[in-house]
């Protein structure tokens, strides 16, 4: 046992110093930020200096080396654009992110579990075609296509919600939450809308086929054998079995839609690290972009290490391969 | 802790109608940047330094006719060509409380001209600061210099004491990775006080009660919000969530200027957009041919080729002003004499090009950013189906700003797409020196192409130590006059600087693009 | 599933037919896009400011040149929409075509030989996986961008979008090819063909292969809706498809800055032939995904 949660961490390891030599050889390719932080006018000297005191003419070895160095003793930089630690530029933007992430999971988990029990009890009614039809023209939707018509609609002709950030903050012990306030509450309604459309047509998916399985099963035909009610068999029986992998399959998509959130964000101009990333691609604040990167390849690296090592304690068959 | 409760309760109470906090007399207005960082040397974003503007003051700043204007100092001489001695305004104090005076303005200068401020070469010619007194302060120059006041325009006075505080007094820099307290705070002297500051979120201020100056809005708080994309952001102002947006999208103007309670105020701004050309002995696009635009009567059979009125009406959508200058008329040196574009011909047009023996034209590139100016990739891939007409073909590429101006500087071009300002001085020889003179030291910073006339490059030299404003401005005139017969560069317009607002907001509106809500009413 | 057997099923609801038409004419239209189009969008002496953003001919301003209206450049809008289309189905195609021949044979590979291999080339799925496609495809269509000149970055984008798009995707064909080798691998007949020593590469290709094949071509399917909103993502982003040479994610960036301006056709029109593709290639992976294979996951 600890051998393999040993394995799976180097693995985990080395995968993250791939991620790290990635992240440093994509961004030393994007562009030269030099040209967007010299004033008009600028002499090439002066252009010249900035680059040398950028460390932006050293071979790329001596760089990358300077990079991981940095990178392991946690230092992420200073963003080129805002003259601020990288660390604490995620930081801050992570609130704004994880608030749309998880307002985004409840609505889609919150309507994407009832519909998919709809489908999966009668999967030829009518109810059931209906729903089917319409979260395929959902998935059908490019996300900025959605973002924008919501726009339109509820912002621009109802003016009912606001079109873009995040509203008023409350700030709890360095977090900042629009959680608490009425603008706050109103600004999250569209962009997690259009976020959870994404997963919704999945979650419903996954629970109508998870369902049709679990009904099939014999202990499901006993159930009905012994006359128990329709209610308890369904809701309690095999709901239950059925919300299993859906749970697993959510919180894997978590770092899917963080990063996912990338176009979001850029649509209702939610200052959350998708913006960050996507302002950032535009300058190029280089460090900035490498510790986005970096920081979605840890996220994704700890989900899915955190997954197998629970799977291996809770299937033994697992443990002999 | 009371103010977390009553958001709380408002909060939970969502049934409530939402009772909203008076929006009187708060201007909420966004722009497509942001304040990348409060510290004034940290930086050269033009942009941020002019919201900075709302917190610090300079010595001398540009009034509402943009003519330089007694500010933290109320006058100064020229004590010898190297020394110019300012007296400052007495009484004025810090937001924070701090008194303003000597000791501040050396710091600060001192601070400007510390090798490591980004924005050092702003501030070029200053080599040293001393006091004299309490209220009087000497600048030390390398020499004879004529636009020290322009630059000071653009230098905002700190407190001392604060940065001493705050352990602020080398600026911060990103290249060395040190950042200061001075980064995201801001203790000014200016007419509003940074109350907080969230990156690509908001910018909040309140008005400055002590402000030496007599106020001329009516403001009482000043939030500022960037929102990058053009159709969210005219979204957020058509949805009431904003009072006034700075820049409005040239194609939104109609719509907005014509949706009840909302106007559009526009004016040509200070950017000139012009074509560069590519000096080699070859162009990229033919390689081992001899380049075509070496000869005269090419450029100009290419801005005859040109159907600028075309460009003006339908791209620009009337807003811009078609020009046959780099400058625009606020700016020093601008001449009217020669501020005419050669006339749309394509027959000329032609009849130049076969006078310079390539009747069939020829290939050349046309290289353009997307992001950057107004309609820029339109206005090139116009531009090229109007070349099309006389044969000359252009392949056109287009590309974002990040990887378009490197390549720029590195010369990659034949043809290419630039705009400048000839900000913050607001004088031509900006042009003269980085875009006209051949690349030399402190010359010719953006000429990097190979462009080389000796003529220019005698009155750039003549032009940067002439005190006497009157023969200056008569040498710029001269470089200009030459640039326009040897079409040096290809000038398109002057883009221009549109803002829609809500009716309630009176904005007075200014050619540099800054936007000063200190001369702001709100009803 | 073997051929007879399909043929045998009744056929496919209405709906899988109608969306199958629907694609059939898409793809008819945009082979003889040169012919039907009225001009070509990459002659730029073809167009003219002149006629910019004339409304549809049957609005107001219409002009009967331009039955979908013009763009901002005045280029027709149904010649661009008949172009951007070829576009995105290309790159479309492209990128599955490529995932699946990298992740076949990955898959192949892995699933034949195992050991060390196996663990490499799925160790290297992983954090490919692990980062969304958009994020990967933004980078490396950021990188390559930035290292090729402007006009070369026209001619190359799709091919550049095809290599992002696929470099992703082709975890998932590899997964699951590797699944059935391990499986084919461990059946008598590849036991015996390799202990009458045939050659490893003609046991995967003629046994182990035809037998996967089913399972890849749903995947194809369902990943086919997946790359062309990924293109279009891109490309509405400003880092897919440049705008002399526009895919449908490029139009409705385009006209996208006009939303508000009255001018709704630019982005409007290519939108919804852009749902429309999408939605059929949907409708047909559905059907295929529940034909086939009801318990191989949707994304």
């Amino acid at each position: 046992m600890i051998k393999i949660v040993s394995m799976r961490l180097f693995q985990a390891i080395l995968v993250m110093v791939a991620v790290t030599a990635v992240a440093f050889i994509m961004f030393r390719f994007v562009g030269d930020p030099v040209a967007m932080m010299v004033r008009e006018g600028a002499s090439q000297a002066e252009k010249d200096a900035l680059r040398a005191a950028l460390g932006l003419d050293n071979p790329m070895l001596i760089q990358f080396v300077e990079f991981f160095g940095r990178v392991l003793h946690g230092d992420l930089g200073t963003s080129f654009r805002y003259q601020q630690p990288v660390a604490e530029l995620l930081m801050n933007r992570l609130p704004a992110t994880l608030e749309l992430v998880l307002v985004a999971t409840v609505m889609s988990l919150a309507l994407g579990i009832p519909l998919g029990v709809v489908c999966a009890l009668k999967p030829t009614g009518f109810l059931s075609r209906i729903i089917q039809s319409a979260t395929l023209v959902g998935i059908s939707m490019p996300t900025f296509v959605t973002g924008l018509l919501l726009i339109l609609i509820f912002a621009v002709n109802l003016r009912w919600l606001p079109s873009s950030g995040r509203g008023e903050l409350v700030n709890l012990g360095g977090w900042q939450t629009g959680f608490l306030t009425v603008s706050g509450l109103k600004s999250l309604i569209l962009p997690s809308i259009t976020l959870a459309l994404f997963q919704l047509t999945l979650i419903m998916r996954l629970v109508r086929s998870e369902m049709i399985d679990v009904l099939s099963s014999d202990y499901i035909r006993f159930a009905f054998a012994r006359g128990l009610p329709r209610s308890h068999i369904y809701g309690r029986l095999a709901l239950r079995n059925a919300l299993m992998p859906v749970v697993t399959v959510t919180g894997l998509q978590i770092g899917q839609l963080i990063a996912f959130a990338i176009v979001t964000e850029t649509v209702f101009q939610w200052p959350g690290m998708g913006l960050l990333f996507t302002n950032a691609v535009g300058y190029p604040d280089v460090p900035v972009l490498a510790a986005y990167l970096l920081f979605v390849g840890f996220l994704f690296v700890m989900i899915n290490m955190v997954v197998d090592i629970l799977y291996t304690f809770i299937d033994p068959r697992l443990r002999t391969k | 802790m009371k103010k977390y409760l009553k958001t709380l309760l408002a909060g939970l109470a969502l049934v409530v109608p939402m009772t909203m906090p008076s929006v009187a007399q708060t201007l909420r207005w966004s722009s497509a940047g942001d304040v990348i960082s409060y510290d004034p040397n940290a930086q050269v974003d033009s942009f941020t330094q002019s919201v900075h503007h709302m917190v610090f003051d300079p010595l001398v700043r540009r009034n509402k006719e943009l003519q330089l204007e007694p500010a933290l100092a109320t006058s100064w001489e020229v004590v010898a060509p190297d020394r110019w001695r300012f007296k400052l305004r007495q009484g004025v104090k810090f937001h924070e409380g701090q008194p303003f005076n000597a000791d501040d303005v050396v710091a600060t200068i001192q601070r400007q001209i510390d090798p490591g401020a980004r924005n050092r070469e702003n501030l070029s010619a200053v080599i040293g600061v001393e006091k004299v007194d309490d209220y009087t302060v000497d600048l030390i120059l390398s020499g004879p210099y004529p636009l020290l006041l322009n630059d000071l325009a653009a230098i905002y006075m700190m407190s001392k004491p604060w940065m001493e505080e705050h352990n602020a007094l080398k600026p911060g820099n990103t290249s060395t990775g040190a950042t200061t307290y001075a980064n995201n705070h801001a203790n000014g002297t200016g007419p509003f006080k940074l109350v907080t500051y969230e990156p690509d979120s908001k910018s909040v201020f309140a008005v400055n009660e002590e402000w030496w100056d007599k106020p001329q809005h009516n403001l009482k708080s000043v939030e500022f919000r960037p929102i990058a994309s053009d159709a969210t952001r005219v979204a957020a102002l058509l949805s009431g969530e904003l009072d006034m947006i700075a820049p409005v999208p040239l194609q939104d103007i109609d719509r907005v200027a014509n949706t009840q309670g909302f106007k559009v105020v526009e004016n040509p701004s200070l950017r000139v957009i012009f074509l560069g050309f590519n000096w080699k002995k070859e162009l990229h696009a033919e390689p081992g041919k001899p380049n075509p635009l070496l000869d005269v009567k090419v450029r100009q059979a290419l801005w005859h080729a040109v159907d600028l009125a075309t460009i003006q009406k339908r791209l620009m959508r009337g807003k811009s002003r078609t020009t046959g200058m780099m400058v625009a008329p606020p700016v020093t040196g601008y001449d009217e004499g020669i501020d005419a574009p050669l006339a749309y011909d394509i027959d000329k047009a032609k009849s130049l090009l076969a006078e310079a023996g390539y009747p069939d034209g020829f290939k050349v590139g046309l290289n353009c950013s997307n992001d950057r100016y107004i309609a820029d990739e339109q206005i090139c891939l116009a531009i090229a189906s109007m070349w099309a007409k006389i044969g000359v073909q252009a392949d056109v590429g287009v590309e974002s700003k990040t990887t378009y101006f490197p390549r720029m500087d590195k010369g990659e071009f034949d043809m290419y797409m630039l705009g400048w300002a000839s900000l913050p001085p607001m004088d031509g020889y900006s042009v003269l020196q980085a875009l006209l003179a051949t690349t030399d030291g402190k010359f010719g910073g953006s000429n990097s192409n190979g462009l080389s006339n000796p003529k220019i490059d005698e009155l750039a030299r003549k032009a940067s130590t002439e005190l006497d404003q009157d023969k200056r401005v008569a040498m710029l005139k001269e470089a200009f006059t030459i640039t326009h017969d040897e079409v040096l560069y290809l000038p398109l317009h002057q883009q221009p600087v549109a803002w829609a607002m809500s009716d309630k907001v009176d904005m007075p509106q200014f050619p540099d693009e800054y936007v000063r809500p200190w001369f702001a009413h709100m009803n | 599933m073997t051929t007879r057997a399909f043929l045998q099923h009744r056929l496919p609801p209405i709906s899988v037919i109608i969306a199958g038409l629907v694609l059939a004419t898409m793809i008819v239209l945009v082979i003889f896009a040169a012919l039907i189009a009225p001009m070509d969008p990459r002659d730029v002496s073809s167009y003219s400011l002149i006629d910019m953003e004339i409304p549809p001919s049957f609005m107001d301003g219409g002009d009967p040149r331009f039955l979908l209206g013009t763009d901002n450049q005045g280029r027709d809008l149904v010649s661009v929409i008949l172009f951007g289309l070829r576009i995105s189905i290309i790159i479309g195609i492209g990128a599955v075509l490529l995932a699946a021949i990298i992740g076949v044979a990955l898959g192949l590979i892995a699933g034949y030989f195992g050991g060390i291999i196996d663990t490499i080339l799925m160790r290297v799925g992983d954090v490919l996986v692990s980062f969304p496609t958009i994020l990967v495809a933004l980078l490396i269509s950021g990188v390559a961008r930035a290292q090729l000149s402007g006009a070369t970055v026209s001619e190359w984008a799709p091919v550049i979008l095809i290599c992002a798009i696929a470099l992703n995707e082709w975890v998932q064909y590899a997964r699951t090819v590797r699944a059935s080798t391990m499986v084919e691998n461990a059946r008598d007949y590849v036991r015996a063909a390799k202990v009458i020593g045939l050659p490893s590469r003609r046991i995967m290709l003629r046994h182990i292969l035809p037998n996967v094949m089913s399972s890849v071509m749903v995947i194809a399917t369902i990943n086919l809706a997946g790359a062309i909103l990924t293109e279009a993502t891109l490309s509405f982003l400003g880092a897919g498809m440049p705008a002399t040479y526009p895919s449908l994610g490029t139009l409705i960036r385009i006209g996208n800055q006009f939303l508000f301006s009255g001018l709704w056709w630019i982005a409007v029109m290519p939108a919804a032939v852009l749902v429309v593709l999408v939605l059929a290639v949907n409708v047909i992976g559905d059907y295929l995904r529940d034909r086939f294979n009801p318990k191989l996951m949707a994304h």
